[in-house]
């Protein structure tokens, strides 16, 4: 047996305290067992659209396997930024202001290790992606969560983010359509955010990584098309969640050039370019793949009315999210907390789903569940909740 | 009800003739009635013209021989190719049949018990019909894919159980 105290701790401190994502206990009990419907899977269920793995085995035929520039292919950072430009009304200069990177998790880190100093407060909500707090820390900056509450339908209040801004503040991030709640914001929501960023001259990260799958009837918005936001506002998109390519790992950055210019000597150092197989599958994506999106868009939204009224109709208060393909429940009714729900729920009923917690104290309360998983497994894992909630109620769970 | 609900509802049953209206109501967070109303609406205007069952043969024992026919005719003075169209429609042999562009005029999908059939019936039925100038034949080996429904039994992409 090797005695710890003998070897010589090489971790640094700020990497040492940082906390084990609370998804990943879940995960390992989740995969002792067979027979499991999951909830808990964060990415689409359908195959990539086949004429972006065209695309891509099109490069490869072609004997394209060299590195690309570090900014990603200029044909697809044309591309980026047209699309951008047309979907969103917010245009930039694909020679210097649109960055390709490995998936938004790249354009993340980048962004954050670009404008935080030691000391610097990053404020975002929760409950959020697992990823927020902990690239915060790992830059020696301080996460300042705020949180956000289901009567708020998850949206981050104006009021609450302006009481959270210090003198040492450096950006807000924000992420709607939200993982884990599927919140988005309303127009005015979003000017009054902008104004507190301009007020007090705060970058703002937007990690838009969900932003096509809504199911309001309006186009797509961006905080960056607002009054004074453009220079100060880094857009992050990506392939992943909108075109099913989550293995593809492609995600893009978008800003003004002095930012984007910091995140590419970052890039350029640690990663020098994003996959070049990848690259041409995501340009293929924007070219000929829209339509296949639109149509898991209208999936995504058939299976979200069924699950919410389904949980709505079982007695557990669930709101209408409007985006991303997620809800979260409200689950206190059963008297237990979201990490006992989940566990007990996955032992007894062979249904996983993620504890609120997993993405801030906040969603503490709820669980999250995704619909990105067939009509049919929707179906019987809220039959088997059902039948959890009244084995509760009967004393039996 | 919405066109886009409209859409929702074909398409739904285009993948699956035996969604319910009752599923489709949850769906689309409507009421059961009205998507009742909406199908039968569909089908009064001729859009949804039956439901079927997409069978693959190559399952079957005694699986049926499928052929397509290329066929050249002289079209009419008046009516064109329609009389002679629906004349070879009429035969319960004939699943299916379309006006081509190109090389040749009719495109007839024909099934038969044998292989036998098939010949007799290219023969001594469409071969001898007045107007019909030629024929080619082409057997059916193998389906893989049929109304958008890939046939081959493939392999799932196992994906992780949890994701953040
Ligand atoms: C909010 C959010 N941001 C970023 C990511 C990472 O996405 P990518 O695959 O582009 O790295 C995810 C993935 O789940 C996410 O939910």
């Amino acid at each position: 047996m090797s005695d710890s105290r003998s070897c010589r701790d090489f971790v640094a401190p700020h990497i040492a305290v940082l906390p084990k994502s609370g998804i990943r206990y879940f995960f390992d009990l989740v995969n002792t067992m067979s027979d499991v419907i999951s909830l808990g899977i964060g990415e689409p269920d359908f195959v990539s659209p086949w004429s972006v793995c065209e695309g891509a085995m099109y490069s490869l035929e072609r004997g394209r396997t060299s590195y690309t520039s570090n900014l990603g292919l200029l044909s697809l950072r044309k591309a980026i930024c047209d699309y951008v430009a047309e979907e969103f009304g917010v245009r930039y200069a694909p020679e210097n202001e649109c960055l390709v990177t490995v998936g938004v998790s790249e354009a993340f880190d980048l962004a954050i290790r670009a404008i935080t100093s030691p000391g610097d407060e990053i404020v975002y909500h929760e409950p959020c992606y697992v990823s927020y707090g902990t690239e915060i820390r790992m830059s020696h900056g301080v996460p300042v969560p705020v949180c956000t509450y289901e009567k708020n339908l998850f949206a981050l209040d104006p009021a609450d983010l302006e009481k959270a801004v210090t003198p040492r503040t450096r950006a807000i991030i924000l992420n709607f359509p939200c993982n884990p709640t599927g919140a988005v914001l309303t127009d005015e929501q979003m000017r009054d955010i902008a104004k507190i960023a301009v007020k007090y001259d705060l970058a703002v990260i937007a990690d838009h990584i969900y932003s096509e799958l809504h199911y309001d009837d309006r186009p797509m918005h961006t905080v960056a098309a607002l009054p004074g936001m453009r220079e100060r506002t880094i857009f992050l998109h990506g392939f992943s969640k909108a075109f099913a390519m989550t293995g593809f790992r492609i995600g893009y950055a978008c800003g003004p050039n002095s930012i984007v210019d910091a995140m590419m000597k970052i890039h350029q150092y640690a990663m020098l370019c994003a996959p070049t197989t990848a690259q041409y599958g995501a340009e293929e994506a924007l070219k000929s793949a829209r339509p296949d999106m639109h149509r898991m868009v209208a999936e995504y939204k058939g299976r979200r009315n069924v699950i919410v009224s389904r949980f709505n109709e079982m007695g557990l208060s669930c709101f209408n999210p409007q985006g991303a393909f997620y809800v979260f429940p409200n689950i206190t009714s059963t008297g237990l907390n979201s990490q006992d729900f989940a566990v007990r729920l996955l032992q007894s009923k062979r249904v996983a789903v993620v504890p609120g917690n997993a993405f801030g104290a906040c969603g503490e309360g709820y669980v999250r569940c995704s619909y990105a998983t067939s009509l049919e497994d929707i179906r019987t894992a809220m039959d088997r909740i059902a039948e959890f909630l009244d084995d509760l109620k009967a004393g039996k769970a | 009800m919405k066109l886009e609900d409209r859409k929702y509802i074909l398409n739904a049953l285009v993948k699956n003739a035996k969604t319910t209206a009752a599923d489709l109501a949850e769906q689309l967070g409507a009421s059961e009635q009205e998507v009742a109303a909406e199908i039968a609406d569909l089908e009064k205007q001729n859009i949804i013209r039956g439901y079927h069952a997409l069978v693959n043969e190559d399952n079957l024992h005694d699986k049926p021989v499928k052929a397509i026919i290329e066929v050249r005719v002289r079209p009419e003075r008046e009516g064109g190719f329609d009389r002679i169209a629906r004349r070879l429609s009429n035969f319960p042999q004939v699943t299916a049949l379309y006006l081509m562009s190109g090389g040749y005029d009719l495109m007839i999908e024909v099934r038969g018990a044998d292989l036998n059939e098939v010949a007799s019936f290219v023969s001594s039925k469409l071969a001898t019909i007045d107007g019909v100038l030629s024929t080619a034949t082409h057997f059916l080996l193998k389906k893989y894919k049929e109304s958008g429904i890939m046939l081959l039994e493939e392999e799932r992409d196992e994906r992780l159980k949890i994701v953040p």
